[in-house]
């Protein structure tokens, strides 16, 4: 049997890997001002846009996911009778 | 204009027949030679029209050739290498010859000029990828088979409709632009909108592509929904209706990935939400978006087959495919991992990944032409990517909770053909030049632009953001094993409740009839099965006696083949069989 990765394993790396990703989202607010955010739309020139519009698009989405979910949802064996 | 080359949809078809009769090392370099070929071919053909066949005082022509139908070939003749790499190590030869069917029916779909090979090669290609969502064999797949035959036949006959009425009105059997004009081109619209899984003629799509085998699957992914995409570009650019069915595309089944408990159904909802970007491209209509909804099928082809393959892979190697079975994997599947990451980031459109530089132009276009809403609902369709393509597949399956599972990377031939999709993922997001000078008009764009860049970046990550934070808080959708309502709930009540009227209210008419007619339907049906089958298995009995068959296997053939032939799965062959013999007497005569 071949050697298992288990790097994912110990929380310690796991919690290394939540913070690096933190700074990234840090470095690209910041990296914003740096550009020229040219848009068609007005929306864009408000700084941060993407990044609130992509979280509360994310939000919404598994909210709505939800409540969808309590109307569609049947028994794996809806359709055998 | 003829040359001495032979058209590439009958290269796959007829070459496909050849697949039965070789064995090992032979057979696996005869499949992968076909699409190089097919390759070689298109390379060398003119712009034009090639083969036109006369037929009946009708003009065939099997090779139509500008810059739109030459990238759509090179990526189903790319795609079709990478499939049949992939499915190298199946033995079942019904997948192979299916698949190489499939394969050439959507390029003769592509190259058509008229429209009557045109619905010939649609009608084989239903036909084709029928057999290759029964390839599995089990109850599931063959009732999600039949289901999806009887949805394609229909929309065939609303596109044979529509073509019918169309040579009426015009005189011609030869088709460009058409439009939306009068009732033949929305028949035909009907038609070819269905192939392409638009709302609300979409739930075949969900329903059958989750129960093909591992490697057929990736078939059906690539070819069905990009030649219709492919015929909207060509037929109805600009219809404003495409902007409506695209938005609902992108936006409603994202709801569905968020909810799907089976890995391969939540990447065929994917699947429609990538088509719908395409679809809002062709509505819109500006050269921009129209080179966008084109760049876009093509990196969609291969990163959609490469999400497919990693399924069909952990499918393959550990047996299961629902979230709540699956977890942990990396550990010992390291290399599919990586490649269904690479994927993810592609389709999630992540800057140096292939979805980045095709996306982008379509969202772009949108804003070009100041249509804020599609703009909006296109930016949270994307966010609603990253969520289930980007990180559900990858983290429900590789990760998340460790379901002990400690299986086996796959064959080799399914690794390299996942790892030359993955370089071509990464290749294309990062030197995306050689793909613009294949779109059909000349390319003003430059996707790689600090603005670009930090917004899509932005988009992503906070998406990823409100992922981590849900997860962490317990607020995330929970997997649970369940079944969710489509719209193939209709056709299936229907079905249903139209089974128990007729049972109910002939049951009467049926006491009556039974002692006497009901026997001798029956017997006479059952003899005539039975002859069929005996026949059928005189003739290949014979025939697998000659080429060497023995014993064991030869039992297994034959039970294997009365099988089919008792499940009436066999008809559709040889319908299948008329309408290839059929072709191939065209252009024998000419």
């Amino acid at each position: 049997m071949k050697k298992e990765l288990t790097i994912f394993d110990s929380p310690k790396n796991v919690k290394r890997l939540r913070m690096g990703f933190y700074v990234a989202l840090v470095l690209l607010l910041i990296a914003e001002s740096f550009v020229d955010m040219h848009g068609e739309f007005s929306v864009e020139h408000f700084y941060g846009f993407y990044a609130v519009y992509g979280f509360i698009s994310y939000v919404f989405l598994i909210f709505a996911a939800k409540v969808l979910r309590k109307i569609i949802m049947r028994k794996e064996d809806y359709y055998d009778h | 204009m003829t040359t001495n080359m032979f058209p590439p949809a009958l290269v796959f078809i007829l070459g496909a027949l050849l697949i039965p009769f070789l064995r090992g090392k032979a057979k696996a370099i005869y499949m992968l030679a076909l699409p190089v070929v097919v390759f070689l071919i298109l390379l060398k053909l003119p712009v034009g029209n090639t083969w036109v066949v006369d037929f009946w005082g009708y003009e065939l022509i099997l090779g139509r050739m500008d810059k739109l139908s030459l990238i759509f070939a090179y990526i189903f003749t790319i795609m079709a290498f990478l499939g049949i790499l992939f499915a190298l190590h199946v033995k079942d030869n019904l997948q192979h010859v299916s698949a190489l069917f499939y394969v050439g029916s959507t390029l003769g779909v592509v190259m058509a000029g008229d429209f009557l090979s045109l619905y010939l090669f649609w009608e084989i290609m239903a036909v084709s990828s029928t057999f290759l969502i029964i390839a599995s064999r089990t109850k599931e797949s063959r009732e999600a088979g039949f289901r999806y035959i009887l949805v394609h036949l229909i929309g065939g006959l609303f596109l044979l409709a529509g073509i019918v009425l169309y040579v009426q009105k015009t005189g011609t059997i030869a088709f460009d632009y058409i439009g939306l004009t009068g009732i033949e081109s929305y028949l035909i619209f009907i038609g070819i909108a269905l192939n392409a899984a638009a709302i609300p003629l979409h739930a075949w799509l969900p329903d059958a592509y989750p129960n093909g085998t591992p490697t057929s699957t990736v078939f059906l992914s690539a070819f069905t929904t990009k030649s219709a995409v492919y015929l909207l570009i060509r037929t109805f650019p600009g219809a404003d209706i495409l902007i409506v069915i695209g938005g609902l595309m992108v936006s409603l089944p994202i709801f569905y990935a968020v909810l799907e408990n089976d890995i391969r159904r939540v990447l065929s909802y994917s699947l429609m939400n990538q088509v719908g970007f395409m679809l809002v491209g062709i509505g819109i209509g500006s050269e921009l978006a129209l080179n966008g909804a084109v760049a876009h099928a093509f990196c969609h082809i291969i990163y959609k087959a490469l999400l497919f393959m990693a399924a069909g892979s952990v499918l393959q190697m550990t047996g299961k495919i629902k979230c709540t079975e699956l977890g942990g994997l990396y550990k010992t599947m390291p290399l599919t991992c990586i490649f269904c990451m690479v994927g993810a980031a592609s389709i999630s459109a992540f800057p140096f990944f292939s979805g980045f530089v095709s996306k982008s132009m379509i969202i772009s276009a949108s804003a070009h032409e100041k249509i804020f809403l599609i703009w909006l609902v296109l930016q949270f369709a994307s966010t609603g990517v990253v969520d289930h393509a980007g990180i559900k597949v990858p983290f429900f399956t590789f990760f998340g909770h460790d379901s002990g599972i400690r299986a086996k990377e796959p064959p080799l031939n399914m690794l390299a053909a996942m790892g030359i999709a993955a370089f071509l993922c990464v290749g294309l997001g990062v030197y995306y030049q050689p793909l613009y000078n294949l779109l059909p008009f000349p390319v003003h764009y430059t996707p790689y632009t600090g603005a670009h860049v930090v917004g899509q970046l932005q988009l992503l990550l906070f998406g990823a953001l409100a992922f981590t934070l849900l997860i962490l808080s317990g607020y995330y959708v929970m997997e649970v094993r369940s079944k969710n309502l489509d719209a193939d709930w209709t056709y299936r009540l229907f079905g249903q409740f139209a089974y128990k009227i007729l049972d109910r209210g002939l049951n009467s008419l049926n006491r009556v009839s039974e002692s006497v007619l009901m026997k001798f339907v029956k017997s006479v049906a059952v003899s005539f099965q039975n002859t069929a089958a005996n026949f059928a298995l005189f003739v290949a009995v014979n025939f697998w006696l000659l080429i060497g068959y023995r014993d064991k296997r030869l039992e297994i053939k034959k039970r294997r083949l009365y099988n089919d032939i008792l499940q009436g799965t066999l008809p559709i062959g040889i319908g299948a069989a008329v309408a290839i013999s059929f072709i191939l007497l065209i252009f024998i005569i000419t």
